[in-house]
């Protein structure tokens, strides 16, 4: 069966017996957050089978990065989660640096978890407003996009871009905080739990919400281990599972935080992890504001782009080889060690993880990146078989997918 | 319990199976034969002292110009984790060159499903036992397996349902579609020259 091209079939297919029939939603269905085709024999309004098609957005990562160095693959962390590529970024490097034995600032840590945490905040928003509007709640749309472009903004104002950061860097990160930007991050952690409240007066005992998310698409602990499910997906199960206690990176371990578990292992216990989330990250963004310490923000054996920011590190040009005077990359030469590993962080949608392996030159022998949102999807016909179809669209919702990141 | 005494455990066990240990970075993998692999696994998850019960991660790679000596041609990484306990190890199982398989896990945990197809339709190995092993992020008439190392960056020939597509393209361009529509009628003979409207 190839994929079909030209158009997509929205229309029900008579199947034959009785109220049986075959629906194929998507790739460009709006419910599905991208473009994800999934394709569903129905019996009346009661899904039998549930079988996602992937793989539209594939640009073959894996195999590019064996192709480029490992500073020039930081714009691919971008491209995989969108909606919070910052905190992709800071998995990329984190890896790299474990990898390559690079330490990092003690400054730089502190930016890149606060990047990290406001990136988590707006991912979460993303997800909530378009959650909500799944399931009909269109003024929690309105509101959260609002606080949304707060961030956007303070991204911007950090490294200039607004979708693909690439801010952090192996070693560091690229540039300085500005009083400003505190100035103006410390408003928004000052309004936020305002803003917060007034989402979940909205919808955290709407009768409507309660009976679109109570009871719907549970899964125990033990289930959402062997689905492989992570982030809040598993935490709304009450497994406790979160990298950053488990496995800490950046600062992490010197902040104070809680992870925030549900019980039920339904929507709803999914939804209120994810909003005791952002309670969470607002409190990490606070203590990071407080405790960021002075120094350089980028390691000085960092294999990496130099920047020539500030004057804090020596620029070497060469620009003939590489055809701009800004920028320099390591030579390829053989002092990067060989070897494999495994290196994951928590990033908004689940468990991010790089898995390289280096033969010693400056170029990794294979790449693989485990990205939550292929696994989540995964997931999906085991969550949503013989449930209604209008819980299917609230079952993609709560997974949190990016269609980015799934099919890298 | 480290990753090393992890890695001990399961060579006392199996010690058959086990080839090799090695550790870079702090981090342990093991080198398996790829026949136990399900028995390896379901031992590390269910031992009450191991508990492993995360698979976090399954990829596999193509060993063709990797500098160590002793390794077939393929192998299948597993990266597992211990939630209660906080350990972690990798397994390293080898796979021929000439008969690409593996036992599938599946069975152990039904989250790797997508993790095989992924691992069958970009490395071509394939997992015997897996419930539908179908080509997933690539088109199901793709041609190769993208990250075997003999296979060109760019790839070796346009999809066949692109050239479908390209094809109809250049059917429906001798009709003109669009004309007065997208154009201004000054700009009429431009669309001899062939390529301004594809």
């Amino acid at each position: 069966m190839t994929r079909p091209m030209t158009k997509t079939i929205n229309v029900p297919v008579a199947d034959g017996e009785g109220d049986r029939y075959t629906v194929k939603m998507g790739p460009q269905h709006p419910a599905t957050h991208g473009v994800l085709r999934v394709d569903l024999e129905l019996d009346g309004e009661t899904i039998l089978k549930c079988t996602p098609h992937v793989g539209y957005l594939h640009r073959g990562f894996d195999k590019i990065a064996e192709h480029r160095t490992y500073a020039q693959s930081l714009i691919l962390s971008d491209r995989l989660d969108y909606i919070a590529a910052m905190a992709n970024n800071v998995g990329y490097c984190v890896a790299v640096e474990k990898l390559l034995g690079v330490s990092v600032p003690l400054r730089a840590k502190y930016l890149r978890t606060m990047v990290c945490e406001m990136s988590r905040i707006a991912s979460h928003l993303l997800w909530l407003a378009t959650h909500a509007l799944d399931i009909g709640a269109m003024t929690v749309f309105l509101y959260c996009f609002r606080e949304r472009e707060v961030l956007l903004e303070l991204f911007e104002e950090l490294c200039g871009a607004r979708l693909t950061f690439s801010y952090p860097r192996i070693g560091g990160v690229r540039q300085d905080v500005t009083r400003h930007f505190i100035d103006k991050l410390q408003r928004f952690i000052n309004e936020f739990p305002g803003n917060l409240e007034e989402y979940e007066t909205l919808i955290d005992t709407n009768r409507i919400w309660l009976k679109r998310t109570v009871g719907i698409g549970v899964l125990s602990g033990q289930e959402a281990l062997d689905l492989g499910l992570t982030g809040a997906c598993l935490r709304g199960s009450g497994i406790d599972y979160d990298i950053r206690k488990h496995r800490p990176y950046d600062a992490y371990d010197l902040v104070d935080f809680e992870v925030p578990l549900g019980a039920d292992g339904d929507i709803y216990a999914r939804y209120r992890c994810r909003m005791e989330e952002f309670t969470q990250s607002n409190r990490i963004l606070q203590q990071c504001i407080d405790q960021l310490p002075p120094g350089p923000i980028i390691g000085e054996d960092a294999p990496d782009l130099v920047m020539s920011l500030q004057g804090s590190r020596k620029v070497e040009v060469d620009s003939s080889r590489y055809g701009t005077g800004l920028v320099r990359l390591l030579e390829e030469s053989g002092e990067y060690p060989a070897g494999d590993i495994y290196v994951s962080t928590e990033v908004p949608k689940g468990e991010l993880g790089f898995y390289f392996i280096s033969d010693g030159s400056g170029k990794p022998y294979r790449m693989h990146i485990r990205s939550p949102s292929f696994i989540h999807i995964g997931a999906l016909p085991a969550l949503v078989e013989g449930d209604l179809i209008a819980d299917l669209i609230a079952n993609i919702g709560t997974l949190d997918v990016v269609l980015g990141e799934c099919d890298r | 319990m480290e990753s090393m005494e992890v890695a001990r455990r399961l060579q006392e066990q199996f010690s058959e199976e086990v080839l090799d240990i090695c550790d870079f970075q702090g981090q342990v993998g093991v080198i398996v034969k790829r026949d136990k692999i399900v028995e390896m696994l379901r031992w590390l998850r269910d031992s009450s002292d191991l508990r492993m019960d995360h698979l976090m991660d399954l990829c596999g790679v193509d060993n063709k110009n990797r500098p160590e000596a002793n390794l077939q041609r393929f192998e299948v990484v597993y990266n597992l984790y211990s939630i209660p306990l906080r350990h972690s190890i990798r397994i390293r199982a080898q796979v021929p060159e000439n008969d690409p398989c593996v036992d599938t896990i599946t069975t152990l945990w039904t989250g790797a499903d997508w993790h095989e197809r992924e691992c069958f339709d970009l490395m071509g190995i394939s997992f015997t036992g897996h419930p539908d092993l179908r080509r997933i992020l690539l088109p199901d008439d793709w041609q190769g397996h993208p990250l075997r190392k003999e296979y060109p960056l760019k790839g070796r020939e346009e999809w066949s349902g692109l050239v479908e597509l390209q094809r109809k393209a250049v059917e429906l361009h001798q009709f003109d579609l669009g004309k007065g529509i997208l154009r201004q009628p000054a700009a009429e003979q431009s669309h001899t020259k062939g390529n301004d409207k594809s």
